[in-house]
């Protein structure tokens, strides 16, 4: 086990030099630079502040030191440390998640209790689940008027469905030898929900929360570059104009690590409540 | 009147043809209190319907059952089901699967008054230690004692089993039954068991009901079990009345289930109690019983 646990490390090591390697060689300035040139370029003008083209990882290295060593810095509306527009993102993926955890759960029981409610719902669940939740976005923003809220929506309406037809499934999937338990000793409606339908489709049901989880995670970058304001999307797409490809590639990094340890974390509640049957 | 009373009971299935399947109908008997009534039966006779509608959990297309002077619509706790696959919570532990029927049935007690009683019948079943344990970390065995000890801990009226150990390996049947057998004799608990296992009812039950074979499956006679309730599975085959028992229960499963089943229309009300046990001693069979059997399979 151990063993093994180091081979896979030390591949994932020699993957990364040679990644690096590769990018540091693509990325090696081309051609000398004359003296003939360097008055070429003063003369048009470009020669003091120069865009270098590709950054390198000796570039990205120093940026993510740079920006790691400041995260809270805030000077300004274009210019807040990655601490501050993180925080920002997970502030609206928290608060979209929740709400759709609110309404997705206990609708989904609803819904997986009764197949009649189940059968009256799904033509609804099944034209709006492959919608873009982006393409919500103008009607969000035209009737909260608030692009920070209207990101929030957005949130709540690509994290929803999943949970909801997973927790639906889960719950109509409950073996009936546990309800047929629950109904020999007479537990009450609430009580058989609580201990036997929801510890028996918890499982499922955080399936479906992980999903939406990453959902969530893709679509806020999205979101905040359209309404732009705060935020690790908006950052992405602010230096991006400032053709700061360094810090474009910093912020894909720090997302990819983000949304790592969002799946993780919600991987764990779910290793809680999984049981072997 | 008796204990447990069940009154002319039909079941009728919708076919997929628009027609329907009557799987058993004028099914009459009874249990006494502190009787272990043991039905047999071929698959598809409607054993468990019935165990089902006595629970509660099914209802009969007519007919009525009536348990200590009422009747019965739906499940209660007076009636305890040990279920064919223990249908334990596999996120509980042995403890809290107990405690959970405990606690429906004595939503008051405190958390120790709970645990000190489910304790009692973990200790009965034989599983002091494993309290704690998952259902996954049981044997198949030991998950079954998990369900006994869970309906018994209710101390429900009656006790009713779906072939409980149709999935255990002979020799941890042996052991179940032999506990099983020792806890109802010394609660005198009313219990009603579907088995396949003709030994088994045997050794078991005080009544034997036979079926005949389905559709239309009726309960086609009752056998009484004459030996001495006292009987174990040590010496229970000594009794010269084991075999008459058995090769009158085995005769009926695998020839005369049949015939009872194509004269349906013919049928009695109310089926014939027989004593095989006490034949003439004249006539007691050869003891290759079994072989017979064997060969005729």
């Amino acid at each position: 086990m151990s063993a093994g646990w180091i081979k896979s490390a030390l591949l994932s090591l020699i993957f990364f030099g040679v990644l690096v390697g590769a990018w540091h060689l693509a990325t090696l300035p081309k051609g000398e630079r004359t003296a003939a040139a360097d008055e070429y370029a003063r003369l048009l003008g470009k020669g003091a502040k120069k865009s270098e083209g590709f950054p390198t990882p000796a570039q990205i290295g120093e940026t993510i030191v740079k920006n790691l060593s400041d995260p809270f810095y805030d000077r300004g509306p274009n210019d807040k440390g990655i601490g501050i527009q993180l925080g920002h993102s997970l502030a609206r993926v928290g608060l979209g998640y929740l709400l759709a955890i609110l309404l997705a759960v206990p609708l989904g029981f609803v819904i997986g209790m009764s197949p009649l409610t189940y059968r009256a719902l799904d033509p609804f669940i099944q034209v709006l689940r492959p919608v873009s939740p982006l393409a919500w976005m103008p009607i969000a923003l035209y009737t909260i008027k608030d692009s920070s809220i209207s990101g929030v929506f957005v949130i709540f309406i690509c994290s929803v469905w999943p949970m909801l037809i997973n927790t639906a499934y889960g719950v109509a999937a409950v073996r009936s030898d546990w309800l047929n338990v629950a109904k020999t000793l007479e537990v009450k409606p609430l009580r058989r929900a609580f201990q036997v339908i929801l510890p028996a489709a918890a499982p499922t049901i955080l399936t479906g929360m992980r999903i939406s989880m990453g959902i969530a995670w893709l679509v806020i970058v999205a979101a905040e570059m359209l309404v732009g304001g705060t935020g690790i999307g908006y950052f992405v797409w602010n230096e991006w104009n400032n053709l700061n490809l360094a810090n474009v590639i910093f912020a894909i990094l720090t997302i990819g690590v983000v949304g790592m340890a969002l799946d993780l974390a919600i991987g764990r509640l779910q290793k809680l409540v999984t049981y072997v049957e | 009147m008796a204990f447990l009373e069940i009154q002319d009971l039909k079941k009728v299935y919708p076919a997929p043809n628009g027609k329907s399947v009557t799987v058993f109908e004028g099914v009459n008997f009874t249990v006494e209190r502190g009787e272990f009534v043991c039905i047999i039966g071929h698959s598809g006779c409607g054993k468990t319907t019935i165990l089902n509608v006595l629970a509660g959990l099914d209802t009969a297309s007519s007919g009525v059952v009536v348990m200590d002077n009422r009747e019965v619509a739906g499940p209660s706790l007076e009636r305890g089901v040990v279920f064919q696959g223990h249908a334990l919570m596999p996120w509980a532990s042995v403890m809290k699967n107990i405690a959970f029927a405990v606690k429906s049935k004595w939503p008051q007690w405190n958390a120790i008054q709970t645990q000190t009683h489910c304790q009692k019948f973990i200790d009965l079943v034989g599983l002091t230690g494993a309290e704690h344990k998952k259902p996954a970390e049981l044997s198949g065995g030991m998950k079954q004692r998990v369900g006994i000890a869970r309906a018994f801990a209710i101390q429900p009226k009656m006790l009713l089993l779906d072939e409980p150990f149709g999935a255990l390996d002979a020799l941890t049947r042996g052991t179940i039954q032999d506990e099983l057998l020792a806890i109802v004799q010394a609660t005198h608990q009313t219990v009603f068991m579907i088995t396949h296992d003709v030994d088994e009812a045997i050794l078991l039950a005080d009544k034997i009901l036979l079926m005949s074979n389905g559709p239309r499956a009726a309960i086609a006679e009752i056998v009484e079990n004459t030996m001495p309730r006292m009987r174990t599975r040590y010496d229970i085959h000594h009794d010269p009345q084991y075999y008459r028992i058995r090769n009158h229960l085995v005769d009926f499963l695998i020839n005369r289930s049949k015939q009872v089943q194509s004269g349906a229309a013919s049928r009695a009300a109310q089926p014939a109690a027989v004593r095989p046990g006490l034949a003439a001693s004249g006539d007691a069979p050869a003891r290759p019983a079994a072989n017979v059997i064997n060969l005729k399979h």
